[in-house]
């Protein structure tokens, strides 16, 4: 199969799109009077201030692990959810409670995990936020779970208990594989949303800086209008994991063929 | 017993072993350690540093972006966990109200005696029996005087000339917002009766059609860059406006500012009071005061500190100048109390105006 | 037994957490909802019906309205935007699409705000975009494009196409590519193919990803904010700013019951069509 010009070419505006304002978010990382939004000359001051920038660092540290933590949980949790909820008969009782993370407004869950974790006398940090989080970010990998297992051919999974395959090699062996690009969308939603999530965090994390998220972090900097450290992080980890991206798609191409 | 009540069964014993866990997590807070929360970069940043090597008192910083954020989380998880909070004063008055700071205890605050006698007579805590002021100032329109003549009104920020139309800008945060009616109406700015509100509403949404936007937080990048030529602002904020550009000036209307306060409290819930309160007392110190004066460019209450200020910073930012006594002529900001629902829904109308 | 047990397996974990971690703490904060605001913003336990009738004043449906307009459109736009480009991934060699899908998603690990402000240097009067026009000779004035719905439009559509290429991906990437291959050996068209074979089978995508945006829009507060400069209300500062600004949580709590209601209905009637199309795709 090929890709016709006419879509190579809506790909390669596409992804035009999506980086032309990273471009510009780079460029800032640059701007000499730190103003956010006005250009007044080339300068390399920030990216010196950002490496003595302890919050900031720490900051960014704190949100890599609550989201990979919460991702890998929200993936196993929410894909095991997404099977069981399709291999089951309809219920819509069951798809309110899997719809309702992602409608139910982000300042209510907010506010209601922390009265809930102050209820019970809970110690807030990292770990609260991590918990948090997992909430919504299930609702998301289970949607796109279950999209990949309409029309699965459940037969298949009675054709290989028929053949004499355990329950769980059959999960590994043919459901996991057909299923996989799901998986992976859900993990990259989850990871995504949860690095960008600010009010939950904020509210759910313990008080001091070793539960600061960057995304809180970064709320709290604009009041004084000081974010070129800011833009010069985020040029840093744009072009860390484009590099990634890449060596590991040369370095290993089974991982990508799978 | 059917099959059915099997997930159920496991699903409570789920969620109470769970729940045991979580109670496990709990525990008791460090001793004669404190965590403070304001906002970002509105400190000296050695003053953590300093104070510990002082006092021997171990002292964490945690950010908030806004008042309503840190007040929305204080009250629902009680305040568990801070011990000292900056916040503007009409969310100290109403924490003071719900019962969830604690009062100051003067004698262990001695560097009270810097503040101007007229930052402890304040209308929301006065005799700062719960709140100590750490910046205050006013609010009025910063522009660009090269652009245009010096306002002298709010209305001419509320129903522009032609050539300002679609150049300025209004605060978001809505008591400010409806400050600005209120002033130009000649009304007070705590007044939620039916008529004021309504009368201010009407104003509010013509002036909406001359906004270019509601902006509490770029404001005075909109003016250095051109896109507005008036903004309304509070006096520090335009001083980083004139900071880049000497053109942009701030002046107060002839109907007048409030006079805005951001305080220091301290929870009830802290477990450490007495070390809580050695930190407010550090912070009125008058080098906390100079540093806030010199660099965020807002006022202080710190006679101590603004009686040591370099004459040249009044020179390039003259509403730094501004003097205790010309402070206190405006009305503060005060907690709506039941006037809030009906001052809410008039904010929303003016917010959904089309 | 054998598959109600897999079964319990399966969902125990995951029910259980949203039953801990959602369930619960909602259900305590919707009973607000029938309690009276405090004078000074904290619960008063006094019984009544109040806020629910506060709430259905028109002018909050008004808002719900706007706002369900533009996450609509926003939703519309990212869904024509993304439905080809995952299209093309798919269609791209084995070994590079993982890689692609991840450039897809890439940009969104900056910062939601420095995007944000990303797009403010883009669409300012100055901006880079208005520069380009004046430049190529397209105007002569720059255009608005700042500080209003398209704004904001704009900004929704770009933070969350991402998400709706993930979505169309995880389904299109099922599609038999030998049915594709036969539709297109027997001589059917490529938009033929795309309708009658392709299209219903993703379906369910288009939908998902959908969801998603409308749902991440319709409660976003930030792009409002700072793209729309304030002057549009949506769903999303309104419940925020009930519960923050304006600290009535009681009232704040029912909109959001109404705001729940309304969506799940939405949500369900979506569902049902989306079902009934991708039944249809297979029948044909």
């Amino acid at each position: 199969m090929k890709m016709g010009a006419g879509l190579k070419l809506h790909l390669v505006l596409f992804y035009a799109f999506l980086y032309v304002p990273i471009l510009v978010l780079m460029a800032l990382s640059f701007n000499r009077a730190g103003l956010p939004t006005v250009w007044t000359g080339f300068s390399l001051e920030w990216y010196g201030k950002l490496f003595t920038a302890d919050p900031i660092i720490k900051a960014a540290r704190n949100t890599l692990i609550v989201a990979v933590i919460s991702t890998v949980l929200a993936t196993v949790i929410g894909t095991a959810l997404a099977v069981g909820v399709e291999t089951r008969r309809k219920s819509s009782a069951l798809d309110a409670v899997l719809f309702a993370p992602m409608i139910i407004p982000d300042i209510v869950l907010a506010i209601a995990l922390l009265s809930f974790y102050s209820f019970l006398n809970v110690t807030l940090g990292l770990h609260s936020i991590i918990l948090s989080h997992v909430v919504f970010n299930i609702a998301f990998v289970v949607a796109v779970v279950r999209t990949r297992m309409r029309n699965f051919d459940h037969s298949i999974l009675e054709a290989s208990a028929d053949l004499g395959a355990s329950e769980f090699t059959t999960f590994r062996r043919v459901l996991l594989p057909a299923i996989a690009p799901g998986v992976i969308a859900g993990a990259l939603l989850s990871f995504t949303l949860s690095v960008d999530e600010f009010i939950i965090a904020f509210f759910t994390a313990g008080p001091g800086s070793s539960s600061t998220t960057l995304p809180m972090q970064i709320y709290a900097m604009i009041r004084f209008g000081v974010t070129p450290e800011i833009n010069a992080m985020a040029t840093i980890v744009m072009l860390v994991s484009f590099t990634l991206v890449l060596v590991a798609q040369r370095a290993d191409k089974e991982v990508f063929t799978r | 017993m059917t099959t059915s009540d099997a997930p159920r069964r496991t699903f409570a014993r789920l969620t109470a072993s769970t729940a045991c866990a979580l109670a496990l997590l709990a525990g008791a807070a460090h001793a004669d350690k404190i965590v403070i929360s304001n906002w970002d970069g509105y400190m000296p940043p050695d003053l953590l540093e300093k104070f510990t090597a002082e006092t021997g008192i171990e002292a964490e910083l945690s950010v908030h972006a806004t008042n309503e954020e840190i007040m929305g989380k204080v009250v629902a998880g009680g305040g568990k966990g801070y011990d000292v909070l900056f916040v503007s004063s009409p969310f100290a008055e109403a924490l003071h109200n719900l019962g969830l700071v604690a009062d100051i205890d003067h004698a262990k605050v001695p560097n009270v005696a810097n503040l101007y006698p007229e930052a402890t007579e304040l209308a929301h805590d006065p005799g700062n029996a719960y709140s100590m002021p750490y910046a205050w100032g006013t609010t009025g329109l910063c522009y660009r005087a090269d652009r245009m003549e010096e306002p002298t009104s709010w209305m001419d920020l509320l129903a522009p000339a032609d050539d300002l139309k679609g150049k300025v800008t209004m605060l978001s945060t809505d008591r400010w917002l409806m400050g600005a009616a209120a002033l130009a109406l000649g009304k007070s700015l705590n007044d939620t009766s039916t008529g004021t509100l309504t009368e201010e509403e009407e104003l509010l949404i013509k002036a909406k059609k001359d906004l270019l936007a509601y902006d509490d937080s770029t404001f005075y990048l909109k003016l250095v860059s051109g896109e507005a030529t008036m903004v309304q602002a509070w006096d520090g904020w335009c001083n980083y406006g004139i900071a880049e550009n000497a053109e942009i000036k701030y002046t107060i209307p002839k109907e007048g500012s409030d006079l805005w306060v951001d305080t220091i409290v301290i929870t009830k819930a802290s477990e450490n009071k007495d070390a809580a309160m050695k930190f407010v007392d550090y912070v009125l110190g008058q080098d906390t005061g100079v540093w806030v004066a010199s660099n965020i460019l807002y006022k202080t209450p710190n006679k101590a500190a603004m009686e040591a200020l370099d004459p040249a910073l009044i020179e390039s930012f003259p509403n730094m100048g501004m003097k205790p006594e010309e402070l206190i002529k405006y009305e503060q900001l005060r907690d709506l109390g039941k006037g809030q629902k009906e001052f809410a829904r008039t904010v929303t109308q003016i917010m959904a105006a089309q | 037994m054998r598959n109600t047990l897999k079964s319990v397996i399966l969902l125990a974990p995951g029910l259980g957490w949203l039953a801990l971690f959602m369930v619960i703490p909602c259900a305590l904060i919707f009973t607000y909802a029938f309690f009276e605001r405090g004078v000074y913003g904290g619960i008063d336990y006094i019984f009544t019906f109040e806020n629910f009738q506060r709430a259905a004043d028109p002018l909050y449906l008004g808002i719900f309205l706007r706002s369900a307009k533009i996450a609509g459109l926003a939703t519309l736009f990212a869904i024509l935007l993304a439905y080809p480009a995952a299209y093309a991934i798919t269609r791209a060699p084995q070994r590079y699409q993982t890689a692609l899908l991840i450039f897809v998603i890439l940009p969104f690990w900056s910062n939601y705000l420095i995007r944000t402000y990303a797009w403010i240097v883009m669409l300012n009067r100055e901006g880079l975009i208005n520069q380009s026009l004046i430049g190529l000779g397209v105007t002569s004035e720059p255009l608005p494009l700042l500080y209003n719905n398209f704004a904001v439009i704009v900004g929704l559509v770009y933070n969350y196409t991402p998400f709706v290429v993930l979505a169309i991906y995880s389904s299109l990437n099922r599609i038999n590519r030998e049915t594709i291959e036969a539709s297109e050996d027997l001589g059917a068209p490529g938009f033929t193919t795309f309708r009658r074979v392709i299209l219903p089978q993703t379906i369910t995508g288009v939908a998902a990803g959908g969801v998603f945006v409308f749902v991440l829009s319709i409660g976003n507060f930030i792009t409002p904010d700072l793209l729309g400069g304030g002057r549009l209300q949506m769903v999303g500062n309104l419940i925020y700013d009930q519960f923050l600004s304006a600290r009535d949580w009681p009232f704040g709590a029912a909109l959001s019951m109404f705001l729940i209601a309304v969506m799940m209905a939405l949500l369900f009637t979506q569902a049902v069509l989306t079902n009934r199309a991708a039944g249809e795709g297979r029948a044909s």
